[in-house]
Parts: C-alpha cells; sequence; structure tokens
C-alpha cells in the first residue's frame, strides 16, 4: 500500500473538518472503551492472563528461529506448504503464481492486514485475477475503493447513510425502489450478493491471528464467517500471514485468544475462532485440496533485538486506537499507511521507515491509555519516544520545531527567568481571554484554533500555583504529625 | 541462498542467541509437555454447575438451547423447532452414525431428512459437536467425513447436538479432551470453536446477526449424565 503517513499534518486537518467521518467517530469513542471495561470486569483473571500472555510472546520471540522451524516442518507433515518470503514483492509474486497454477480468475479474501501491507488487491487485480473481499467491512471499502481505517473495524469511519449509498450504486442489478433504512437490509444483501462468490471462487485467502508450532496450523478469529467460508469451499487456501504471529502450543493459543476478543470488541469470545492445519484430508467431503502459508518477513526479523522488539507482540486487537484520543479526533486514514492508531505510530516508522513516517509517534498526547489497555502491555508510549528521539538525531525534525526548543532549552536552563515569563504569560493570556475566559486565535497556535477555543489561564502560573499549595492553607501538611 | 535460509538467518542475527544454550531443548520441552496457564476459576466448576454455566453463557451470545432427556427425541424437537421458527421443514444431517441412526421417520414424519455436506440452497444443518467449553458457551466441532465443515457455515440455521458429557469447563480441558481421543498434536483439517450465531458490528457498530454464517444457532443439550 502506497503511504501517505508524511503528509499526517494534512490528513489529519481534512479529517477534523470533515463532517461524516466526525459523526462516524462520534459511535467509536464509547462503544469499544464500554465494551472492553465490560469484558474486563467480567473475569477476574484478566491482569493476570495479560501478563501470562506477554510472557508467552516474549519465550516465543526470544526463540523465534526455532519455532518457525517447527511450525513449517508441522505444516509439511499434514500436507500443506510453507512460502517464507522477505519482502512484500516476494509475498505478492508468490501469492500470485498459486493463483496461476490453478488458473484462478476470482479469489475471496477474508481479512488480512498483511494483505494490506503487501498492496495484494491492486497486484492481483493488475495482472488478471479479480480478489473479491468478504468481510463486510472490508467489502464495503473495498467498493468505495478505499484501505481500511481500523485494523478490527475497517468501516468505522464511514456511516449507515454513507453504506447505503455505495450500495445502490454498486447493486445497480437490484430494484432501486428497495428499503436500505434497516442496517439488517443491508448486511442481507451483502450476504446476497457475496453468496455466490464464495461458491464460484478457486482460491481463498486469509490471515491468521496466530500459527502454531506444535500443530502447524494457522488460526482466524472473526465474527461473520466469511474467512470461513472463504477457506472450506475454494479448491486452494492461501493463508498470508507475518511470522512473528507463531505460538508454541494450543494451551499457549488459548491464553492469548482469552484476552484478544475482550480488548478488541469487547466479546468474551468472537463467534468464530477457526484452527486449520493442512488440506482435505482423507475421507473429507469439503474443504480445499491445497494448503499453502505464504510467511512474510518485510522488516520484523530486524526489529528483533532492537528497541522495538516488544511491538512483535501485537496481536492486532484495535484496543490502542479504540481509546486513543488522537485516533478518536482524526481516524484511521490520517495515518496514511495500513496500521493507524498507536501501534501503527510505532510500526509504521519501524516497517517503511521514520523518513516517511516521522509524524506518527508525534501524533501522541502520552496519556498513557494505549499500553494501559494492551493486551500485551507492550510500552508503545516509550516506543514512540524511541522514535522521536530518532528523528531529532537524524535532523528530520522541522526547522520551526528545533529552533522552537532550543528557545525553550534557554529559558528552561533559567528558571527564574523562566517563571518570570510564564507568570507574564498566564497574565497576558488571561486579559486577552477576557470575560469569555478562551481564546479564539493565538499567534503559533493556529493548529489548535482552527478547530477550537483555547482555553485562557486562570491568571497564574503553574508554578505559582505550586508555591502556594505548598507553602498556604490547606496543604498536604510536611512535617509528620502536624 | 534460499529465502528460508535469509529469514532465519536474519532472524539468529537479531536474537543473538549464544550457541549452546539450551534454546532447543527449551523448545521441545515446552512443545511435547505444553504446559497450561492461568485457567479462569468460572471454568474449574463441578462438572453440574459447568452444565449450567455453559448453557448461560450460549445464551448470552444468542445461542438457543433446548434440553432433551434422551438422544431418540432430536428428530422431535428439530421438527418443533423449526415449526417455532417459521422455517422450511428440511434438514441436512451430518454423516455421523448416531444422528443418522435416529427413528426420523417415525418421530418427524414431515421433516424433509437428507445427508452430507451442505449444498448452497440447504436451509438448515444439524451436526454433532466434539465438545463444549463451560467458561464461553462455545462449541468444539472437529472437521471429518462425519463431521463436514460446510455444515457450520452455509445453512442460514445450524442446529447442533450436545451431550451434557460432552462440557468441559476451558480451552485446555477441551484440548486434553482432543489429545486423549488419541489425536495427541495431529489436528483434523479444521477446529472450529463456535460461539453463537454470524455477527457483524461492521455498520455503525450495531450488531447485526447472520453476516455470513448462520443465523440461528440452536443446541439440543442431551442429558447424559446422572
Amino acid at each position: 500500500m502506497d503511504s501517505t503517513a508524511h503528509a499526517f499534518k494534512d490528513n489529519a486537518h481534512k479529517a477534523l473538518g470533515d463532517d461524516q467521518l466526525q459523526e462516524a467517530l462520534g459511535n467509536l469513542r464509547h462503544g469499544f472503551t464500554q465494551r472492553r471495561a465490560q469484558a474486563r470486569d467480567q473475569l477476574p483473571e484478566f491482569d493476570a492472563l495479560r501478563d501470562a500472555a506477554r510472557d508467552i510472546k516474549n519465550h516465543t520471540l526470544a526463540h523465534l528461529d526455532l519455532y518457525l522451524e517447527r511450525y513449517e516442518s508441522k505444516v509439511s507433515e499434514q500436507g500443506g506448504k510453507v512460502h517464507w518470503c522477505a519482502t512484500a514483492e516476494d509475498a505478492r509474486r508468490t501469492i500470485l503464481d498459486i493463483c496461476r497454477s490453478v488458473d484462478a480468475k476470482l479469489v475471496t479474501k477474508g481479512k488480512s492486514m498483511v494483505a494490506e501491507e503487501i498492496g495484494l488487491n491492486d497486484y492481483l487485480e493488475a495482472n488478471g485475477v479479480t480478489p473479491a473481499e468478504t468481510d463486510l467491512g472490508e467489502y464495503i471499502i473495498q467498493l468505495r475503493n478505499e484501505p481500511p481505517s481500523h485494523i478490527i473495524a475497517p468501516a468505522v469511519h464511514l456511516t449507515k447513510a454513507q453504506v447505503e449509498a455505495d450500495f445502490r450504486k454498486n447493486h445497480s442489478e437490484l430494484p432501486p425502489e428497495r428499503s436500505l433504512v434497516e442496517p439488517e437490509a443491508l448486511v442481507q444483501e451483502a450476504r446476497t450478493m457475496l453468496r455466490q462468490k464464495y461458491l464460484d471462487a478457486d482460491v481463498g485467502i486469509t490471515g491468521a491471528n496466530f500459527l502454531i508450532a506444535e500443530t502447524g496450523s494457522s488460526i482466524i478469529v472473526t465474527n461473520e464467517g466469511n474467512g470461513d467460508l472463504t477457506q472450506c469451499l475454494p479448491k486452494v487456501h492461501i493463508v498470508i500471514a507475518s511470522l512473528e504471529k507463531v505460538v508454541p502450543t494450543l494451551e499457549d493459543v488459548s491464553i492469548i485468544l482469552r484476552v484478544l476478543a475482550r480488548s478488541g470488541t469487547g466479546q468474551e469470545f468472537t463467534a468464530y475462532t477457526t484452527f486449520s492445519t493442512g488440506p482435505k484430508r482423507e475421507g473429507d467431503l469439503d474443504g480445499p485440496d491445497e494448503y499453502h502459508v505464504v510467511l512474510l518477513d518485510n522488516g520484523r526479523s530486524a526489529m528483533l533485538g532492537s528497541e522495538y522488539q516488544d511491538v512483535l507482540r501485537c496481536i492486532r486487537c484495535g484496543a490502542c486506537m479504540n481509546h486513543c484520543p488522537v485516533y478518536h479526533a482524526v481516524g484511521g486514514h490520517a495515518y496514511g499507511w495500513v496500521y493507524p492508531g498507536p501501534i501503527g505510530a510505532v510500526l509504521t516508522p519501524s516497517l517503511i521507515g521514520v523518513e516517511e513516517a516521522g509524524h506518527l509517534p508525534n501524533a501522541s498526547t502520552f496519556c498513557g491509555r494505549c499500553e494501559a489497555v494492551c493486551p500485551m502491555r507492550i510500552p508503545l508510549p516509550k516506543m514512540m519516544r524511541h522514535w522521536r528521539e530518532k528523528e531529532f538525531e537524524r535532523n528530520l525534525t522541522p526547522t520551526a520545531a528545533r529552533s522552537g526548543l532550543k528557545l525553550w532549552a534557554f529559558f528552561a536552563k533559567r528558571p527564574a527567568l523562566y517563571a518570570m515569563l510564564n507568570r507574564f504569560n498566564a497574565r497576558l493570556l488571561r486579559a486577552l481571554g477576557g470575560r469569555k475566559g478562551s481564546l479564539r486565535s493565538l499567534p503559533l497556535a493556529s493548529g489548535w484554533t482552527d478547530h477550537r477555543d483555547f482555553p485562557a489561564p486562570q491568571g497564574k502560573s503553574f508554578q505559582e500555583l505550586w508555591a502556594k499549595r505548598q507553602n498556604g492553607s490547606g496543604a498536604t501538611p510536611r512535617t509528620p504529625g502536624a | 541462498m534460499s529465502a528460508r535460509d535469509q529469514i532465519l538467518g536474519a532472524v539468529r542475527r537479531s536474537l543473538k542467541r549464544a550457541a549452546g544454550d539450551g534454546a532447543e531443548e527449551t523448545v521441545s520441552a515446552r512443545l511435547a509437555e505444553h504446559p497450561r496457564g492461568p485457567v479462569p476459576a468460572r471454568a474449574q466448576l463441578p462438572h453440574k454447575e459447568q452444565v449450567a454455566l455453559f448453557q448461560e453463557q450460549a445464551e448470552a451470545v444468542q445461542t438457543t438451547v433446548d434440553r432433551l432427556a434422551d438422544l431418540s427425541e432430536v428428530p422431535k424437537a428439530v421438527s418443533a423447532y423449526l415449526s417455532s421458527q417459521n422455517l422450511p421443514q428440511s434438514l441436512r444431517v451430518a454423516p455421523d452414525g448416531r444422528l443418522g441412526a435416529l427413528p426420523w421417520q417415525a418421530e418427524a414424519p414431515l421433516l424433509e431428512v437428507s445427508t452430507g455436506p451442505a449444498r448452497s440452497d440447504d436451509a438448515t444443518s444439524l451436526t454433532p459437536v466434539f465438545a463444549a467449553v463451560a467458561e464461553t458457551g462455545t462449541l468444539m466441532l472437529r472437521s471429518g467425513p462425519e463431521s463436514p465443515v460446510t455444515l457450520n457455515f452455509l445453512p442460514e440455521t445450524h442446529i447442533a447436538v450436545v451431550f451434557a458429557s460432552q462440557i468441559v469447563g476451558s480451552y485446555e480441558d477441551a484440548w486434553q479432551r482432543f489429545r486423549e481421543a488419541g489425536n495427541d498434536s495431529r489436528l483434523p483439517r479444521t477446529v472450529n470453536f463456535i460461539t453463537g450465531p454470524s455477527r457483524t458490528g461492521d455498520i455503525e457498530q450495531t450488531i447485526l446477526f447472520g453476516a455470513h454464517g448462520p443465523k440461528r444457532l440452536h443446541l439440543l443439550l442431551i442429558d447424559d449424565v446422572p
């Protein structure tokens, strides 16, 4: 997928002014967070399971080469084939070759972020193979020729009215007078449109939430059942997965599955968790004749052993973006590449370079909610800070920001001057704020004031208030026994 | 150099593990012993309570449950369920010995019964399960000649027969049964964990049923444990 991560600021600016997007994001701000909190409260062992899940992934990553070898030998034992792909280009070509080997015209696809990462759909289409997305959200955005804006809810940036308009435009063979007011009607229509595609497809491509070294299985975790129809009806099943998806055993994955859905959608468990191992067996009455796993590196092996290794624990639940104030404000497309939100802010510079994606680790308030809700306890803010440091070291920070920081450092090293300037600023801003107590515009702060008023300070600087609190009435007693 | 060697080499270089550090043995032991992690307390109840929890959890995700005293009641129960939902009296049954041997003709004469994997126009399927997990009301189905996978996904209505004796507390317990049944760590082509009917939240986060898989999941729970 082509990146627009370098244009984050423009993207974000546009997103803030997009009324339909803002309406759609309104649904997101509360739903996922409340449901996760409920799911957590219903399971007293939730935090203990998070610790165990983190430990499982840490152990696996520390032995990744060995687990990948065991995994591959199990896949082969069960009649499947693993294709090792160092780059996105290798993976695209491998998938196309498999499609061509069975003369495939139509390919059905379950949702896969790795397929987005390698830009699979455009590539297949350019080479005469039609990809049909089957996940409802992915189907909708494929009609719109858009990338997903969320890793588990790809069409979360759209309103129902937009979906209805897309269906009317694209399903022109259906009677125009049909009612699509009820969301059920939209789901039914997509179900009908996709049914024949499952049956006609020559190849089914799915992603994988996990790979299991013990058994050679790939796992998909879904709610719709589209991934299952995608893999059990065509002659060939291709799994595309990045190499950090491997876990050792069925017991290990049971632990991680307990925190995955609860963190993401807030469900105790998703409707379907499917373990696929090899092709159709002797006597089986359905299932594919071939089972391929396209195992992608694309920069991950270089992250091992680095300060970004922890991000390879990610299980793509989406909790970090569901709880991120920046994501809530601008949505997923503003981030400009496959993975939005806090996970994208760390992963995108690792995978496509800090030169392209340097804005993303800066798109954070450092409130820490992402780390607080991450089921794998990934220290996302710490890693964003690492990227900011790298960006600064490599002189990628814009001149204005560098001069600003220098100016700030000048005052910060002169505390008396700093305090004086702050006192002056606080009083000035209060005076400018007037009776309303807020400012409609402010020099150098248009990024804020273009979209909302800037609340004026109350008249005293933080240092003054703190000093008063320490010395004056109502302060915390400082002497024991006082 | 093959892509495989190139990638594994890159992983090894990044990990900088010392040779002879026992990593091979650690990995082999973990795979052979497959130790359990923390299992939630709710999954460790006495069996009777597990059955109750299973039903409660299944119903919480819109699975419907009909409790029967004996397997022989299944034909009547299927027919009655289809009538109650205004569904056609037609059923695609998994080629499972016990289900096939039921007195379909005598007990449900109106029901049109056929056997085999699902066809695109089958409205309702009936399948066995391998186990059922109380902690989240989850079914575990194992693919094979007697349980084709298409029956779990193509029809709009999926009916499954669950014996109380098949209900276990946790996912780990289900895998243990699976291993004890002689499978060890050899999995069939698919193992399906199914928890409620198909659903989607892709349009404005409103939960809607029957996105691609079944709109209804109905269980006939046989009380075979005294």
